[in-house]
């Protein structure tokens, strides 16, 4: 596991700043990408975080992080919220925060699980539910900067609906597979049997080790645990596997 | 001014309880990890303290298992954002293993199995406030929370308390770990909510 060198911007400070909703989007049943007006934001790194803050009435207030999931865009970070069932604060982001609402951010947080454009190898992917979201940004950095370092992804969802950037990612991109893994149900005529992610998923859709992708892992604990336990077994160096593990829970 | 976020309520925390700024109590035992599992086993474990002059002091399983341990139960608090109250642990006191250990360092690197590091004064792991825990709630360490062995220190964030922990290098002089190098706060004190570089 090499270490990563000390970023003179993280270096500084980071500070609150005041953000206010100024769009959101359905992308399932059950998550709701925000976009923030951030004013002055200095960019981030695709695959970092935010901390975001909220205070009540009351004065009393918590804190929870999310993944990035757009590219760097001045003044605008959207991030992408799943709801958790009786959460403390995804519920009140998917659900009740208005256009016009503030909540507070601060960030970009995190050197590690991030993609960096300079880095040429292959790029392997694997997404477990809400996980996607910083691998969103990863592509799309990745389309933005017209990138042709080839990228792998696979996305594993328990059905069709809770898929997140559907359309986005069916439309694809030159030197991007997107590979679905559906683990409760398939779409019809869908060749792939519901079931959760495989070794042999793995060794189809992936990247052979020797190709020496860095491997990126995000999703619930239980997901990341598995997949990156399987590719270790499929003879990836564990140094190329980064992963980033969003919910206590198994999944 | 706080900046108050319309309609939220939030859940107010059990006052019995005292959170450190920004944190929430979880029920669950949440894994934070830059990479895979390291899978070691018990029979290749080694424990080794370098001082700054290069002497080594070894431990394996069996000589671990051989000094007393303590059971500590403390509060754990994660650099992103839960709070666990009263685990239990059972662990080797870093007083009893660097007891007879000679050194002028004032700074400790911690090493793990899988190459994570994580730096801390040395003071931070004495007079009883780190382990080497072994046990966690009655069993063994399972491999995802940092078995067979892992350090403890719970009066910083939990990175701190680095898992498939392998040594301790006592230094001179600081060095960052690995977090610490991407951005963290070298020091982690989560009552002063040392989160990342700066605060
Ligand atoms: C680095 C990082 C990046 C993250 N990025 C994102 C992101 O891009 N999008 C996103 O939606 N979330 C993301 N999360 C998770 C997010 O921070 C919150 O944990 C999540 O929104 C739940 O918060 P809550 O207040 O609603 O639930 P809480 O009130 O904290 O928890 C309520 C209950 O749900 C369980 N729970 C908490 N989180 C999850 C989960 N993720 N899955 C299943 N059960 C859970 C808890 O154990 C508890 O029992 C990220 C987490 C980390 C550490």
């Amino acid at each position: 596991m090499a270490r990563t060198a000390v970023s003179g911007r993280l270096a500084t400070r980071l500070r609150w700043q005041a953000a206010a909703l100024i769009e959101r989007r359905e992308e399932s049943p059950t998550a709701q990408t925000l976009a923030f007006d951030l004013p002055g934001w200095a960019g981030h790194l695709p695959g970092q975080h935010v901390d975001v803050r909220l205070t009540a009435e009351d004065g009393y207030s918590t804190q929870r992080s999310y993944s990035i999931a757009s590219a760097p865009d001045a003044d605008r970070v959207e991030l992408t919220v799943q709801r958790v069932p009786d959460g403390e604060v995804s519920p009140y982001l998917a659900d009740d925060l208005m256009v016009g609402d503030a909540v507070e951010i601060r960030g970009p947080v995190g050197g590690w699980f991030v993609w960096r454009p300079e880095q040429l190898e292959p790029v392997l992917l694997i997404a477990g539910g809400s996980g996607v979201v910083p691998l969103m940004s990863m592509i799309r950095v990745r389309g933005m900067i017209g990138s042709r370092v080839p990228f792998r992804l696979l996305y594993s969802v328990r059905d069709p609906a809770d898929r997140l950037y559907g359309p986005e990612l069916d439309r694809g991109a030159p030197g991007l597979d997107t590979t679905w893994v559906y683990t409760r149900g398939t779409p019809d005529d869908w060749a792939r049997p519901a079931g959760r992610l495989t070794p042999d998923d793995l060794v189809r859709w992936g990247w052979p080790a020797d190709f020496e992708p860095t491997c990126y892992v995000c999703g619930p604990t239980g997901f990341v645990e598995a997949a990156a336990g399987m590719l270790v077994a499929l003879g990836h160096h564990p140094d190329r596997i980064r992963t980033e593990r969003f919910g206590p829970s198994g999944g | 001014m706080p900046i108050i976020s319309r309609g939220f309520h939030g859940r107010k925390p059990d006052p019995g309880r005292k959170l450190p700024p920004g944190q929430y109590e979880t029920f669950d035992f949440p894994v934070l990890s830059a990479g895979p599992t390291p899978r070691v086993s018990r029979d290749d474990w080694k424990f080794t303290v370098t001082t700054e002059s290069g002497a080594r002091h070894q431990w394996d399983w069996g000589r671990l298992m051989a000094l007393p341990a303590e059971r500590p139960t403390v509060d754990l608090h994660c650099v992103t954002k839960w709070s666990k109250f009263g685990t239990h642990w059972e662990g080797v006191s870093l007083d009893v293993l660097l007891e007879d250990v000679e050194t002028e360092a004032e700074f400790a690197l911690v090493h793990s199995y899988g190459g994570y590091t994580t730096n801390l004064p040395l003071e931070d792991l004495l007079d009883g406030k780190a382990w080497i825990a072994h046990r966690y709630d009655g069993e063994e360490l399972a491999a995802e929370h940092g078995g067979p062995a892992r350090l403890l220190v719970p009066h910083l964030y939990l990175w701190k308390s680095a898992k498939w922990v392998s040594g301790i290098q006592l230094m001179l002089e600081d060095e960052a770990g690995f977090w610490e190098s991407a951005g963290y706060h070298e020091y982690g004190d989560p009552w002063r909510e040392q989160r990342y570089q700066g605060d």
